[in-house]
């Protein structure tokens, strides 16, 4: 199994170069050094002010090719930073990116965690007690609900949720952060709920569909022969076999849980990486915005690769060769 | 050419190039059965999406007033000659504009209690700077058709080509092509639909093709997979032996064969395109005149007291109608043409 | 539809099963079709009935109604089966549970889906064990090892520990038949048992059956379209057409003297009956789908002996000796006696 690994490293490593060359084609030439330098310094700023600023940030050098020093290029440094987590400092405000990660990351954690645990506690014995009702209308009635809580928006979920739980029953702050143990608490409340809210329909759907297509198959029919109970079936039958297209959707996702949530983390007012985002967002702020969708991307690449050997855990017909 | 007539010559190529794959999917017995049966099951949901259509396509045509006779009220001579759509005529500003926020069907302003210039007459009540807020949801859906709907006729056709051409030769091309998607696939949409709008620039063909771009990818993957099955079909390798070229294969077997996954992912990629579009509003970066720009303006009007709700919870609704007839829609799709159930039927 | 050969009133000791009138139906583009359309059997103490027809006849709905484990949204609409004195289908689940599995056992078609993939086969038949048995964990797996031996799965030790997808066909089976006998069923329903193995598995499979039968006194319901297994297990023959039984005999009964046109076509078609040169005698025409019947007999279309009545009335039973039924206007008419409450279609 590790021959398989080292060589999905390899392949990722090339998937990496791609993106770090997409994003070179965005960021140095679909916008140019022009472009951002004017952004940052404004845009009737004389030609010498626009120079120097690029010369501070490293966007004064030829782009693809320097013929006095050959390896000294906007090209070649790019992938030499990107591929040492050398990222530099932020266009917008100079400080450098990495203290900036380094402050997000906790508080980012510290809300796509419990989220992420809280959603798998509540969505996947959902499914099974969907799956268990399946044609009864309890069934239908489930699945209706989570076709209505599918097509609200994530964004009115989280207005409606801030509204009501913050403003109008008052149980939590309406927003901000503190990350002192005992009260950290009550600021992240009303966000993971929201979260939560918000993705429920979807995966509750979408384990309905698996349990209830597993619980067509032939296995399961010797089950009942047997004299297994459906309650039985659904945990000990059902619910093992579902879990390749399960981890799937799942595993992939841990890694990226440290970016955060760009619009939880924005409108409650989370300190996190995903608050960065949308400040770079704001402030024209390209350094930092090709820094998180480089490592976004890393963290991508990273949960596919687990989420491969995941399935060798639990389904021992899968071996990676 | 006026810029307005070309968007009218690109609807009109639209709905006719929809209108010429409707007629010709009638000539096949599965596509009438399908369609008969999908109007059979949810007749309700396709008379609400109608609705949206025609509303957006009433805010599609725009042109110029004829005359310029009877001036407006506080308008120059530059705006008489602006193109208005259908929806636009309905709400002139003459007979619809106020100076700020008031609530719906009142007299009087919301702030300050001024009796309003047309008082009465606002369904919805207007919005921070006066505008009917009716008006502007039904301009909403144009946008809505635009985002979900025009992005995705975009997507699938590139997607199919990419998935289709990757599924079909193998070796090189196959290689390269699958690289592409994987190193887009590999990049957070969210992050990289927000870092293709920084670089392209904020306007609505911009965000239609930062959508195009993150869209295609996941139809691609599901493309080449389906073709790869495909290509090793019987009746495939016997139409190779009789002598059949490449294209005719292509375009004979293989994609009617995807049919059936391309009407599914259109319904799903629509909404996910709309309810993108509204994130992205949210972030600031959406489109303009987008029921998403409507409730990001809105929302911080939920802080006062008493509230202002109307715009929000007007946009907010038509947005759900829209998504909530289009998955309930797409369900219904996906039920009648699951393979499983066509065979059944044939 | 057939009627009852004569109600059952009475509960006979010897009588392990007993189904009568069995109507199972499925959704049809109109109404519901009945793909079971009047079925009885019987089933005696450690006998082998075979049910034979050809594919869509019903003999395997026939055998799932019986455990009630019929796919939605087939269901079943009337009959009675009784397991001794109690009807299946007036139980309760929870009781019916304790049936399935312990007094009355199934194994299926396909080895190589019906067993769970990513269970190992030891504690599949574990938990065949300690559904129906309070022992421990350990004491189950010693059985399970036991039971294994005696299917003669080689080396059982390791194979305990073995996922479905490491054995073959034929070691799937025998895991099958090993965790359907585990908790010492009275009954065992075999349906196509062989049909998805190898030929030289399938006599393998076959002798095992035999000899598990021999051993524990299971009464065996095999329900198979190949007459070649039929004549190796068989005490008695039951032949199944379009939903309907046509004739029911022991083994000497309709190998050797069939007197239903249907019976006596598929005998002779079997390849192995045709002499050296001469054509393979087929029965002309198809099986009708459900929801296509025929008024009248259903096999009337196909039959060489087809006369007046068997277009306008489902034949009767016609009672051609102790053991020996027959549903055919002809026999009933060489037997002299009328058909017995055929019904107008």
């Amino acid at each position: 199994m590790w021959a398989y690994v080292v060589r999905r490293l390899a392949y990722s490593l090339v998937i990496i170069l791609g993106v770090l060359f997409l994003l070179f084609v965005l960021f140095f030439l679909v916008t140019t050094p022009d472009d951002i330098a004017r952004k940052a310094v404004g845009e009737k700023a004389p030609p010498q002010a626009l120079e120097q600023w690029k010369k501070n940030h490293g966007y004064d050098k030829p782009r693809f090719w320097n013929r006095e020093h050959p390896a000294d290029s906007m090209l070649v440094d790019h992938f030499r930073r990107m591929l040492t987590f050398d990222f530099g400092n932020s266009d917008a405000d100079d400080t450098p990116i990495w203290r900036r990660l380094r402050s997000g990351a906790g508080p980012s954690l510290s809300l796509t965690l419990p989220l992420f645990a809280l959603g798998l506690l509540l969505t996947i014995p959902l499914g099974l007690l969907v799956a268990f009702f399946r044609e009864t209308y309890i069934d239908r009635m489930g699945v209706v609900l989570c076709v209505l809580a599918m097509s609200i928006s994530t964004v009115l979920y989280i207005i409606g949720g801030q509204y009501l739980i913050a403003r109008v029953l008052r149980w939590f702050p309406i927003s901000g952060f503190d990350p002192s143990p005992v009260v950290i608490g009550r600021f992240l409340a009303v966000p993971v709920l929201v979260g939560l809210l918000a993705g429920v329909g979807d995966s509750v759907r979408f384990y309905r569909a698996v349990f209830v297509e597993e619980s067509g198959r032939d296995y399961v029919r010797t089950a009942r022969a047997k004299g297994c109970g459906e309650a039985r079936i659904l945990v000990h039958h059902v619910l093992r076999n579902s879990l390749v297209p399960i981890l799937t959707q799942v595993v992939v996702v841990i890694p990226s849980l440290v970016m955060g949530s760009i619009l939880l983390e924005s409108f409650f007012g989370i300190p996190g990486l995903g608050s960065i985002t949308v400040d770079a967002i704001n402030a024209n702020d390209f350094a930092t915005l090709r820094t998180m969708v480089y490592l976004g991307s890393l963290l991508f690449i990273l949960g596919q690769i687990l989420t491969d050997v995941s399935y060798t855990l639990v389904d021992p017909r899968v071996r990676l060769e | 050419m006026e810029p307005y007539l070309l968007s009218n010559a690109v609807v009109v190529v639209l709905v006719g190039g929809l209108a010429a794959a409707l007629a010709s999917a009638r000539r096949s017995r599965v596509w009438r059965d399908a369609g008969r049966e999908l109007v059979r099951r949810r007749p309700i949901v396709l008379a609400v999406l109608l609705a949206y259509v025609a509303i957006g396509l009433l805010d599609s045509l725009a042109w110029v007033s004829g005359s310029s006779a009877g001036t407006t009220q506080g308008a120059d001579t530059v705006s008489i000659h602006k193109p208005r759509s259908a929806i636009d005529r309905l709400f002139p500003d003459e007979r619809y504009r106020e100076k700020s926020y008031s609530a719906p069907l009142a007299d009087r302003e919301f702030l300050g209690g001024a009796p309003l210039r047309h008082p009465g007459r606002h369904l919805l009540g207007t919005d921070l700077l006066g505008r009917d807020v009716l008006y502007q949801t039904l301009k909403g859906a144009r946008v809505a058709l635009l985002v979900g709907g025009f992005t995705t006729l975009i997507v699938i056709p590139l997607a199919l080509l990419f998935g289709v051409v990757a599924g079909y030769f193998g070796g090189r091309v196959d290689d390269v092509i699958f690289f592409l998607i994987s190193t887009l696939a590999s990049m957070p949409s969210l992050l990289l639909l927000i870092a293709l709008i920084m670089v392209l620039g904020r306007g609505p063909v911009q965000v239609c093709v930062a959508l195009g771009i993150t869209g295609w990818v996941g139809f691609a993957r599901v493309v080449r997979g389906e073709t790869l099955k495909l290509r090793e079909l019987d009746y495939v390798h016997a139409a190779r032996a009789l002598g059949a070229s490449d294209a005719r294969i292509v375009l004979r077997h293989i994609v009617p064969n995807l049919m059936h996954l391309v009407v599914i992912t259109f319904v799903l990629t629509f909404s996910g395109f709309v309810l993108a579009e509204a994130v992205l509003s949210w972030l600031g970066i959406g489109i303009d005149g987008s029921w998403g720009r409507m409730i990001d303006q809105a929302r911080d009007e939920l802080s006062r007291d008493p509230i202002i709700w109307w715009n929000l919870v007007s946009a907010s609704v038509a947005l759900f109608g829209l998504i909530l007839a289009v998955n309930l829609l797409g369900d219904a799709v996906r039920d009648i043409l699951d393979p499983r159930t066509l065979r059944e039927r044939a | 539809m057939s009627t009852p050969v004569a109600p059952a009133p009475r509960h006979d000791p010897e009588t392990v099963l007993d189904v009568r009138g069995l109507v199972t139906s499925f959704p049809g583009p109109n109404h519901r079709l009945a793909v079971v359309d009047g079925v009885d059997l019987t089933l005696a103490r450690g006998e082998t009935l075979a049910l034979v027809g050809e594919s869509g006849c019903g003999k395997s709905l026939t055998a799932l109604s019986i455990l009630r484990l019929v796919p939605k949204p087939g269901r079943i609409d009337r009959g009675t089966v009784r397991l001794g004195a109690r009807d299946l289908r007036a139980l309760p689940v929870t009781e019916l549970r304790r049936v399935r599995g312990h007094e009355i056992s199934m194994i299926f078609q396909e080895p190589m889906t019906s067993l769970n993939p990513v269970v190992t086969a030891g504690k599949q038949v574990v938990e065949a064990i300690r559904l129906h048995e309070r022992v421990s964990s350990t004491q189950a797996r010693r059985r399970a090892l036991t039971l294994f031996e005696q299917v003669g799965i080689p080396d059982p030790a390791s194979r305990l520990n073995a996922y479905p997808h490491q054995l073959s066909g034929g070691m799937k089976q025998r895991v099958m038949i090993a965790m359907a006998l585990a908790a010492r069923p009275s009954v065992l329903i075999a349906d196509e048992p062989t049909t998805a193995l190898d030929v030289t598995i399938q006599g393998q499979i076959l002798d095992l059956l035999r000899e598990l039968r021999d051993q524990l006194g299971t009464a065996i319901l095999l329900i198979t379209h190949d007459l070649g297994i039929v004549n190796e297990l068989a005490d008695r023959i039951a032949v199944m057409y379009a939903g309907h039984l046509v004739e029911v005999g022991t083994r000497r009964d309709i190998l050797a003297a069939p007197r239903h046109p249907y019976t006596q076509g598929l005998l002779r078609s079997i390849p192995a009956r045709a002499q050296r040169g001469e054509r393979l005698a087929e029965i002309a025409g198809v099986v009708p789908p459900p929801g296509q019947w025929p008024t009248g007999c259903r096999f009337a279309p196909r039959c060489t002996r087809a006369f007046e009545p068997c277009t306008r009335l489902d034949p009767g039973p016609t009672r051609l000796s102790a053991n020996h039924t027959a549903w055919c206007h002809a026999v009933a008419q060489e037997e002299g006696s009328s058909p017995v409450g055929g019904v107008p279609a």
